[in-house]
């Protein structure tokens, strides 16, 4: 259970590179995406660790930020508004 | 036995992820490291959830682990396909190495393909 934690952290640096170094904006953009699904995946492992429910809830609260975020952001690159 | 299968789902669900993100650092631009990451990520995740969900059974934490997974199988292709449509209109360039374009011969009426490496970093 931790080896698979300390490998999604390892998937979590190589996200973290990608978001510092990459060349344009969307890289990043999709950087962070990536970053925060791992981080759901982390936070699921954790509940089933750990056997505590609510860290479930914080799960689909992260997946559901990360995509807002992400949709946001693309909308603006296209150059729209948000209600467009 | 159910519970084996639990454990082989979550740890070919890790392996997926970190192969997703291996992808996203090696591939040479920015549609394929989106599409490596994306679809890796969104199966990995996908598995490691329902073997959460194989491993707790019909309670809170099972059904809210299939929540999870139905969303994320629902909500990361709609993101991913928005941001590279958004890059398209932003006028990224493709990989130098690439051979056609049908969307922005259809859009633009150009190839959105980079003419040297150096093109493709703005």
């Amino acid at each position: 259970m931790e080896l698979l934690i300390i490998l999604l952290s390892l998937g979590a640096f190589f996200c973290l590179y990608r978001a510092l170094q990459g060349p344009s904006i969307s890289d990043r953009v999709i950087a962070v995406d990536i970053m925060g699904i791992i981080f759901t995946c982390i936070t699921a492992l954790m509940a089933l660790r750990y056997n505590i429910a609510y860290l479930m809830d914080l799960s689909i609260t992260i997946a559901i930020l990360s995509f807002i975020g992400t949709l946001a952001l693309a909308k603006y690159l296209e150059g729209r508004s948000l209600d467009d | 036995m159910i519970s084996i299968l639990g454990w082989i789902f979550i740890v070919v669900g890790v392996i997926f992820d970190l192969l997703g993100c291996l992808g996203l650092v090696r591939f040479p631009d920015l549609y394929n490291r989106m599409q490596a990451a994306t679809k890796g990520v969104t199966l990995g995740t996908c598995g490691l959830m329902f073997g959460v969900f194989l491993l707790k059974g019909f309670n809170v934490m099972g059904i809210k682990a299939l929540i999870c997974a139905c969303f994320i199988l629902l909500t990361m292709p709609v993101a991913a396909h928005a941001l590279s449509r958004g890059s398209l209109h932003f006028g990224i360039k493709m990989w130098h190495k690439s051979i056609i374009d049908k969307y922005g011969q259809d859009k633009f009426g150009k190839n959105l393909i980079a003419d040297n490496p150096d093109e493709e970093k703005q």
